[in-house]
This record gives structure tokens, C-alpha cells and sequence, in this order.
């Protein structure tokens, strides 16, 4: 029996990364390769990638690619598939090369409804320069550039990038997932086949936020990593699906449902247990 | 059949005709109506055109473009092509076969185009057309050097290139053949082990022999050496016996050519050279043409940027004097009063006399 953690994905040429141990992003990289195989779209997908730490993942990834720059990945990703109608077409950036860097690029392909699939790596903050804040980073977060924690009144208020998006006309699929336990892990990669089922059916934008671990960048032990992310980004950035069919919901419904199953499951415990 | 067109639009033909398919650009005086023209244009001929919502995205665009092996070209003017130097840079590194048309607005962007306004050791080859039909020419060239080179190719343009109407033809030209893009994403080698990746950096999918970046960078650098060895272009008149010799480029180096073609029937001893390319420069036309020359001017519609090049090349054979300068309309976008074959005449003449230079004419501004 092949064990989950052991099985290197179709589309990995090999398993050796450059991330930090409890690093969240290969595991993101796992959930849409897997996603790319099993929907059989192998031989007709090119991808694009940004800077940033999955930057090596452009040499490992048994993909047709293209290394972009800083923020520029949704551009180049337009421009391909204007060219190639019939490729399935994605980019790869994280929250400084998107949100930061590449604001408006992100948007306006969006606002075009350019046919492409857009992943950002979310950890909310620069990972690869040592962890500086990106404009994700959540109120209170500790970085290298916010030593006592993110201010609003100091440095502003975080963008929640899915919900810019999903507002968009041109924005077709928009969710939000998270790389932090199984059930996230499974969640989100369920997000990545309707995002690239969304593109194969023509009908626009899509776009995956992905949470991921950085324990490195967060300055806290290799352990700590799944829980911090769940009490500090994943209050904030809320893991669900905020664009599906042409019916948005907004973080704070987000966050207000998850209160109310929360205590639905409360109620039910007090009342003797819960279903499966 | 030759048919009346500004410039604009037989650059856009001529870029049809050598088979560019995708186009991206944003409005900008007086790169525009050929951004107009691409646009009515392209779906026609079954390409795209996107009005970008920036410069920095439409060279993205265009370099996802090339990625796939099309042919593929942005512009701007000078200010627009600022914004997009970071992905020229890149671009080179990537071997990509891009093509930039600088609608500049005077001559002020020749470092621009010949240093590159981004980082690293990177050049385009520029192209700098005189009139329409060299310009048509010019156009279809650039795909090709771009193609062969796997090397970005920059035509400069200005107001009147973009603006003037002429009686023109655009014939494809038969360039010869260029290699197969073999390097092409099309997607389809996924999961097969052979997928191909198109990287700035020099890197190579895991398991193939990387040169890794020193390695790469160099690797261009021979590349821009072997350039300059073949592809240098250059228009030399008169300058056997030339006592003066004008150094001159695009639309003003077609007016300092007239002025010449002028004074030589009036049996002055002058002569001119007119560089093509920019970049590669012509530096032995210049020099011999130097060579027993009393003196070398240099007329641009710039402050004198390209004056560097003819004093790297003349390396003091003879003293290298500007009588160009600074000269446009009130917008700052179009012809100043210093592009006329009158007021050249007497600028040659007075450095070829050794007389004492005109001061530069002045635009009329409206009052307002």
C-alpha cells in the first residue's frame, strides 16, 4: 500500500523541495497537480509562475511553463491564452507577488474575464525575503517590517483579495481554501477541479486562495504552524467558496455562517451528539 | 498598388504582413493610431489586439504571446516603454522574439533604446526608419531579426512617422528562413517527462543540464557580440573626400540627407552617414568617415544623447561638435521649428565654415 504522504504526484519530476520543514506551500502544489491529473487536462494545460518561494517548484512541475516576474504572472497568463484558446492556463503567485506587487494585473484580467485560472499562495507574508509584511498580513501579525504586530493606524488595513475579485463581472469561480489539516487540504482541492472545471466549460475567471503554513516567516516552532494559521489568517481570511454560479458571499458571511455552524454543532452536543 | 496611408497604419500593415498575430498597447501620443490600427485590424486577420489597461500589462500580454511562438509586439512612446523596461530586461534573458515600436516623441529616447532603461547586461537590436517605405521595410525586418536572434527588436519611430501620409505599398518581404520555434509552449508535453519551461533566469525542468544563471548571462553576451558582428546597417553619402561629415538618424537623418545631397551640388565637401541600426551602431562607417575629416557634427532632436556613440567611434579622429538640440511644438508630443531643411542648412553650413552656430529656433507658443 502506497501511503498518501509517500505518493509524488503525476505531474512532480521530483519530490525534492526547497521549502522550510512545515512549509504549507508543496502541499497546495499537490492539491491543484492532483487536481490537473485527475481531471486529465495533463497534456494541455501551461503554467505561469511568479517569484517567490514556489519559484522552484517551476524546475519540478512536469508542465509546459513560463517564469513571469514579480506580479506580472496574469498578464503573461492572458497573452498565452489568447494565443492558445484551447490550453488550460494558470498562474502560481503568492501574497506579495499578487496582492502586493501585482494588484491591478490580478484585477483587471478578472474584470476582463480572461479564461485563465489564478492560484495565490496566501501565508500573509514575504517568505522568501525573511518574513516581511505583504498586504495581506492580518491586524496584529508580527513581521520583520511590523516588530510589534500589523497597526491599522500605522500600516494599514489588509486586503481580503477574494473579495475584490468576486465583485468583478468577469469573475466566474472565486474561493478561498486553506492547506492547514486534512479536511482543508481535501476542501481546497475540490476548489481547484471547479476553478479549472470553470475554465474548461469557457466561462471565465476563477480564482483559488490557498492559506498556507509559514512557520519560518511567522518567527514560531515547525509545530505551531497549522494552529497559528487557523487563529491568526484563518480568522481573517475565511476559508469558503465566495463566488460560485454568479452568487457572491462576502468574508463576513463567511465568518457569520461558520459562527452559526459552529453553534449549531454546540447545540446538537448538548442535546446528546451530532450525526455523521 | 500603392495606396496613401500614415505611417501609422503601414507600420500595422507591414507587421500584419510579416505575420505578427497579437498585439497589446495603451494610448499614448504619438504611438495611438497605431495601436488603432492594430486593433481594427487584427481580427480580421484572425490575431488579437488588446487594449491593455497598462504598459506594465501589455508587455506581459505580449510576452505570454511570444511564449507560445506567435509573433507578437507592443509600443509606446518613449515614457510608456519607461514602464515597461523591467520585462525588456526580462524578456532578452528569456530569449523571447518580441517587437517594440518607440513612437517617441523626438530623439530623446536613443539612450533608452540603445542602453536599455532596464537592468543587466541585456540589448535590442533598433531599427530606425527614415521615411514610410523604409519604415514598411524595417517593420517586417524587425520579426525577422527577432525570430533569428531570439532577441528583442525595437523600431524607433516619432510624430512624423507615425502621422505622414505617403504613397506606399507593403509587399511581405521574402527575409529567408528562420529556425523552428521548437522552444514553444503549446502544453502539450505535461506529465510526459519532457515538459519545457521559458525562464529569464536559466533555469532548466529537473533532470535537464541547467547552465544556471552566470553561465546563461554570458551565454548572452556572446549573443549581443555575434549581433554586432552581423547586423550592423548604415546609409553613407559622400564622405570619401568630406571635409564635414553630418551624422544624422530617422526623420532627421532624412533631412540631413537632403541638406547634404544639397550642398554637395553646390560643391561643398560634406558628407553624411546616417545610421540604420542604432544598436548595433555603425562604428566603422562613422570612423572612416571621420578619417581625414576636419569635423564631425552630430544633428539629433535631443539635448545629445547619440553623440556619445559617434565620439566612441570617431575616438578622436576629429572634433565631434552637436548642432542638433532640443526643438518640439507646444504639446512637447510633435516637430519642433529646428526640423527644416532651411534652418539645417545653415547649422551644417556655419559648422562647416567654422562661423559661429544660429541660435535654435524657437516654437511659437499660442497665448493662452
Amino acid at each position: 500500500m502506497k501511503l498518501v504522504g509517500q505518493a509524488k504526484p503525476d505531474l512532480l519530476l521530483s519530490q525534492e523541495h526547497h521549502m522550510c520543514p512545515g512549509c504549507g506551500e508543496p502541499m497546495a502544489l499537490r492539491g491543484y497537480l492532483e487536481a490537473i491529473s485527475e481531471l486529465g487536462l495533463t497534456q494541455r494545460t501551461i503554467a505561469v509562475h511568479g517569484i517567490g518561494c514556489y519559484t522552484s517548484f517551476s524546475m519540478t512541475t512536469d508542465l509546459d511553463l513560463v517564469q513571469a516576474l514579480h506580479g506580472r504572472a496574469p498578464s503573461v497568463a492572458t497573452g498565452i491564452k489568447r494565443m492558445r484558446p484551447d490550453a488550460i492556463v494558470f498562474t502560481l503567485q503568492g501574497d506579495g507577488d499578487m496582492v502586493n506587487e501585482g494588484l491591478q494585473e490580478v484585477l483587471h484580467t478578472a474584470a476582463r474575464g480572461e479564461n485563465i485560472t489564478c492560484v495565490l499562495l496566501n501565508n500573509g507574508v514575504f517568505g522568501e525575503t525573511g518574513g516581511h509584511m505583504t498586504a495581506t498580513t492580518v491586524l496584529g501579525q508580527r513581521t520583520k517590517n511590523s516588530l510589534d504586530g500589523r497597526d491599522a493606524n500605522y500600516h494599514g488595513y489588509p486586503i481580503l483579495i477574494g473579495d475584490l475579485i468576486a465583485r468583478l463581472q468577469g469573475a466566474a469561480y472565486v474561493a478561498r481554501g486553506s492547506v492547514h489539516n486534512a479536511a482543508g487540504f481535501a476542501r481546497t482541492k475540490r476548489m481547484f477541479k471547479r476553478a479549472f472545471e470553470t475554465q474548461v466549460r469557457g466561462e471565465g475567471f476563477s480564482f483559488v486562495e490557498v492559506l498556507t503554513m509559514c512557520p519560518t516567516g511567522w518567527f514560531i516552532p515547525t509545530t505551531e504552524g497549522p494552529s497559528y494559521m487557523n487563529e491568526t489568517l484563518g480568522e481573517v481570511h475565511i476559508m469558503g467558496e465566495l463566488k460560485v454560479d454568479g452568487v457572491i458571499r462576502t468574508t463576513d458571511e463567511l465568518h457569520e455562517e461558520n459562527i452559526r455552524k459552529a453553534a449549531e454543532i454546540e447545540a446538537a452536543l448538548a442535546r446528546g451528539g451530532v450525526d455523521a | 498598388m500603392k495606396k496613401l496611408m500614415e505611417g501609422s497604419e503601414a507600420m500595422a500593415e507591414a507587421a500584419i504582413a510579416a505575420g505578427c498575430r497579437f498585439f497589446a498597447g495603451y494610448p499614448m501620443t504619438p504611438f495611438t493610431e497605431l495601436l488603432e490600427h492594430f486593433a481594427r485590424r487584427m481580427p480580421e486577420v484572425g490575431g488579437v489586439c488588446i487594449n491593455a489597461e497598462s504598459e506594465l500589462e501589455a508587455v506581459g500580454m505580449a510576452w505570454g504571446a511570444l511564449a507560445t511562438g506567435a509573433r507578437a509586439a507592443t509600443g509606446s512612446t518613449g515614457q510608456g516603454l519607461s514602464l515597461m523596461q523591467e520585462s525588456f530586461s526580462e524578456i532578452t534573458l528569456a530569449e523571447l522574439p518580441l517587437v517594440i515600436f518607440n513612437m517617441a516623441r523626438g530623439q530623446q529616447d536613443y539612450y533608452q533604446s540603445t542602453r536599455g532603461g532596464g537592468h543587466g547586461d541585456y540589448r535590442h537590436i533598433v531599427l530606425a526608419p527614415a521615411d514610410l517605405a523604409e519604415a514598411i521595410e524595417l517593420t517586417q525586418l524587425a520579426f525577422h531579426l527577432a525570430d533569428t536572434w531570439r532577441n528583442p527588436v525595437l523600431v524607433y519611430g516619432d510624430y512624423l512617422t507615425a502621422h505622414i501620409q505617403e504613397a506606399v505599398e507593403v509587399d511581405p518581404l521574402e527575409l529567408g528562413p528562420v529556425a523552428d520555434k521548437d522552444w514553444a509552449l503549446d502544453g502539450s508535453l505535461g506529465g510526459t517527462g519532457r515538459s519545457r519551461i521559458i525562464s529569464p533566469l536559466g533555469f532548466a525542468k529537473t533532470g535537464r543540464r541547467s547552465p544556471g544563471i552566470e553561465q546563461h548571462l554570458r551565454t548572452m553576451t556572446d549573443k549581443s557580440r555575434q549581433i554586432e558582428a552581423a547586423e550592423v546597417r548604415v546609409e553613407v553619402g559622400h564622405v570619401d573626400d568630406a571635409q564635414t561629415v553630418i551624422v544624422a538618424f530617422g526623420t532627421p537623418g532624412k533631412f540631413v540627407r537632403y541638406v547634404v545631397n544639397q550642398l554637395r551640388a553646390d560643391g561643398e565637401r560634406i558628407g553624411f552617414v546616417r545610421p540604420i541600426t542604432l544598436w548595433p551602431y555603425p562604428t566603422d562607417a562613422v570612423a572612416a568617415a571621420a578619417e581625414g575629416a576636419r569635423t564631425v557634427g552630430v544633428f539629433e532632436l535631443c539635448a545629445g544623447q547619440m553623440i556619445d556613440d559617434v565620439r566612441l567611434s570617431v575616438l578622436g579622429r576629429a572634433p565631434v561638435v552637436g548642432i542638433g538640440g532640443i526643438s518640439t511644438d507646444g504639446s512637447g508630443f510633435g516637430v519642433g521649428p529646428l526640423l527644416d531643411a532651411e534652418i539645417i542648412r545653415d547649422r551644417i553650413l556655419a559648422l562647416h565654415r567654422g562661423e559661429t552656430m544660429p541660435p535654435l529656433p524657437d516654437n511659437e507658443r499660442l497665448e493662452v
